[in-house]
């Protein structure tokens, strides 16, 4: 029977199906972090048992973290508490830990790709809804609950329905000045925040196919904000020379049985979806959020739409436009901005700072802007300093900070105060959710550039050599 | 972590007429910081809830005495975002073993099943009429029927089926968790392993 490449993965991982209820998934690898974790070993101890895998388990510390100072203690007790929490739960179990300090620490979503942890054709499972990153190079990934972090540390399993199938086609070439992030809030505005709930999502068509591997793990972040469980994209040549020679990368025979393997992980041509979509990259601009989830972004030169304009109850969209302090029918061109913060699992990698760097070269911070700029990891921290980009950085009146999630959602320090505006790499635009009362605008690292240094929000392509 | 059994709950409603209702909006990220399972129901929409300075916002719901019960009902798109159970816990320890809505993301709606708080999904014409039912009645009760997967308004009778797996309705019924299940099956779970493709 002809097969998708969601249907070839999650089949090979089924262990059992449970009459009139869910499949029993086996994970091949389990992502933890400090904030979803504790309760979860809390509850395999008070349940005396063990780990079943721990080489299949892998920590590291990112939510809570602060990104100045990480060689002092941690002053939050509370956050402090968390992490030393990950790092005994860790010890006691066997699993590796790359605590705050470590040379491999940084956003769980970054370190997974850049130690060759994620690979084509597993199933990924992390307590963090942007777990769906990893889709970027074919395996089935995404977020859990607690309950299935513990779950998954007893019995190496969850277990779930399976999702219903969606395939999102882009094809044609992308516009000057359109990056990964712009094809996703394009997708996301069309399908709304909702618009994929209950569907895993393949991503097909040239645009990613000729997009490099890190702009597709920007692209399959962002597949749980319009409410899909996952999203990925088949395997190929781009993903395998990726993956080769990382730290834990199949080699020798190992790499040349798992090769023959991952190049079967593709659509069958005649394999069936629940839903197909299909958009022309043509379409799609540098574009900029203004409401409070993800789905309310458009086109940067374009004006906020009217509430008869979008789906869903007017009331809803005028709260939402109440919080920002927008109304319907304004620019956001011009806007003034007050932060900028380059970052997160969805654009915190090297690609990112270069693009950043590429509109800010030359240029100065805007005097009342405050700019936040945390790389995902401490490699890229290492490849920022290595490609002259800090240079770059520090030139243009930038700091650098040290790797975490920062802003994104502001559980440690990095908080952006009631009422700023803020525009921001990361991936969610929830009232508060960069601290309380604060007002956040998602956008590429090209947008957050050209913000950064007119202090308003600019069309990236009018500082771009074309 | 096991919860109490859940047959038939009769109760008044706390309405929350608001569509995408997200996870940061039911417990914000800096509330998630407890290494054990305790005092999330106290900051269940913190923001929404309460000032910046922790005095109540009169004018939500939940400050609102006029409203109560151990249902909560909200708009389309319930518990958006972030896969953080504490979402759930907060749900849960505030007191609600239920929420109705005419439409739940998904991994909110699974983690309320892992722990005991029944997602009743309902039609948004339905969801419509609970709402209008208690503008009218505050004290109007509804009746969640877990064995017939059946939800009543009982002031005008009107009803309407909801769905849930044969397991999951089993499991709540019995207060049952998925470990309990997995621990059984560890014997195929570990000769599966031996058998993956790589």
């Amino acid at each position: 029977m002809s097969k998708t490449l969601f249907d070839k993965v999650w089949d090979s991982h089924v262990v059992k199906h449970v009459e009139d209820g869910p499949d029993v998934l086996f994970i091949d690898r389990h992502m933890v972090h400090e904030v979803t974790s504790p309760v979860a070993f809390l509850g395999i101890k008070n349940r005396d048992i063990g780990v079943l895998y721990p080489n299949k388990t892998f920590a590291t510390a990112d939510h809570n973290t602060p990104t100045i100072n990480q060689h002092l203690p941690v002053e939050d007790p509370l956050s402090a508490n968390q992490l030393m929490a990950l790092e005994e739960n860790a010890k006691a179990h066997g699993i590796s830990h790359w605590g705050l300090g470590h040379e491999k620490n940084g956003i769980v979503h970054v370190v997974g790709p850049e130690y060759g942890i994620t690979q084509p054709g597993a199933t990924i499972v992390c307590g963090d809804s942007h777990t769906s990153t990893h889709g970027a190079f074919g395996a089935i990934a995404f977020g859990i609950g607690t309950s299935e972090v513990e779950m998954v540390l007893a019995t190496q399993c969850i277990m779930q329905p399976k999702p219903k199938k969606m395939r999102i086609n882009v094809k044609g070439s992308l516009n000057f000045g359109v990056t990964p992030k712009d094809v996703a809030l394009y997708i996301i505005s069309k399908l709304t925040t909702s618009g994929a709930t209950g569907y895993f999502v393949e991503y097909a068509g040239d645009v990613f196919e000729n997009m490099t591997m890190e702009g597709r793990m920007t692209v399959c972040n962002l597949s749980i904000e319009m409410g899909a469980r996952g999203g990925m994209i088949a395997p190929d040549e781009k993903t395998f020379e990726y993956v080769k020679g990382r730290e834990h990368t199949p080699t020798g025979a190992a790499w040349d049985k798992a090769m023959a393997y991952w190049k079967t992980l593709k659509t069958d041509a005649d394999a069936t979806f629940d839903k197909e979509l299909t958009f022309d990259a043509s379409d799609i601009e540098p574009m900029i959020t203004y409401g409070t989830n993800p789905g309310m972004g458009m086109g940067i030169s374009k004006s906020i739409p009217n509430a008869n304009q979008v789906e869903g109850g007017e009331a809803t969209y005028k709260k939402s436009l109440g919080y920002m302090d927008f109304n319907e029918g304004e620019d956001m061109i011009g806007k003034p901005i007050d932060f900028v913060f380059i970052g997160s699992c969805t654009n915190g990698r090297i690609e990112d700072f270069r693009a950043f760097a590429s509109i800010i070269k030359g240029r100065k911070k805007a005097d009342h802007v405050t700019a936040w700029l945390v790389p995902g990891s401490h490699k890229v921290e290492a490849a920022i300093k290595e490609e002259g980009i800090l240079d770059i950085i520090q030139e243009s009146g930038f700091e650098l900070r040290e790797p975490g999630c920062s802003a994104c959602l502001a559980m440690n320090d990095d908080k952006v105060p009631a009422g700023k505006l803020a525009v921001s790499t990361s991936n969610r635009n929830f009232e508060g959710r960069q601290g309380p009362g604060s007002r956040t605008l998602l956008a590429s690292p090209l947008v957050a550039a050209a913000a950064a240094v007119t202090g308003k929000v600019t069309d990236p392509r009018e500082l771009m050599n074309s | 972590m096991a919860y109490d059994k859940f047959e038939i709950l009769t109760s008044t409603a706390v309405p929350l007429p608001i569509e995408n209702v997200d996870t940061d909006q039911i417990i914000p990220a800096r509330f998630l910081k407890a290494t054990e399972r305790k005092g999330f129901g106290d900051n269940l929409f913190r923001d929404w809830r309460y000032n910046g300075d922790d005095t109540p916002k009169t004018d939500f719901v939940l400050n609102d005495a006029t409203y109560s019960g151990k249902i909560l009902i909200g708009g389309k798109n319930f518990g958006s975002g972030s896969s953080r159970e504490h979402a759930a816990w907060a749900v849960y320890d505030y007191g609600f073993r239920c929420v109705i809505s005419s439409f739940f993301a998904d991994i909110f709606k699974g983690n309320c099943l892992n722990i005991g708080v029944l997602p009743v999904q309902v039609s948004a014409e339905f969801a419509s009429k609970i709402f209008a039912a208690i503008e009218k009645d505050p004290k109007t009760e509804i009746e969640v029927n877990l064995p017939k997967q059946k939800v009543t308004l009982l002031v005008t009778g009107e009803s309407e089926s909801f769905d849930i797996n044969g397991y999951k309705k089993e499991n709540m019924l019995n207060g049952f968790d998925d470990i309990d299940y997995l621990q059984n099956i560890k014997k195929d779970i570990t000769a599966f392993a031996e058998d993956l493709p790589l």
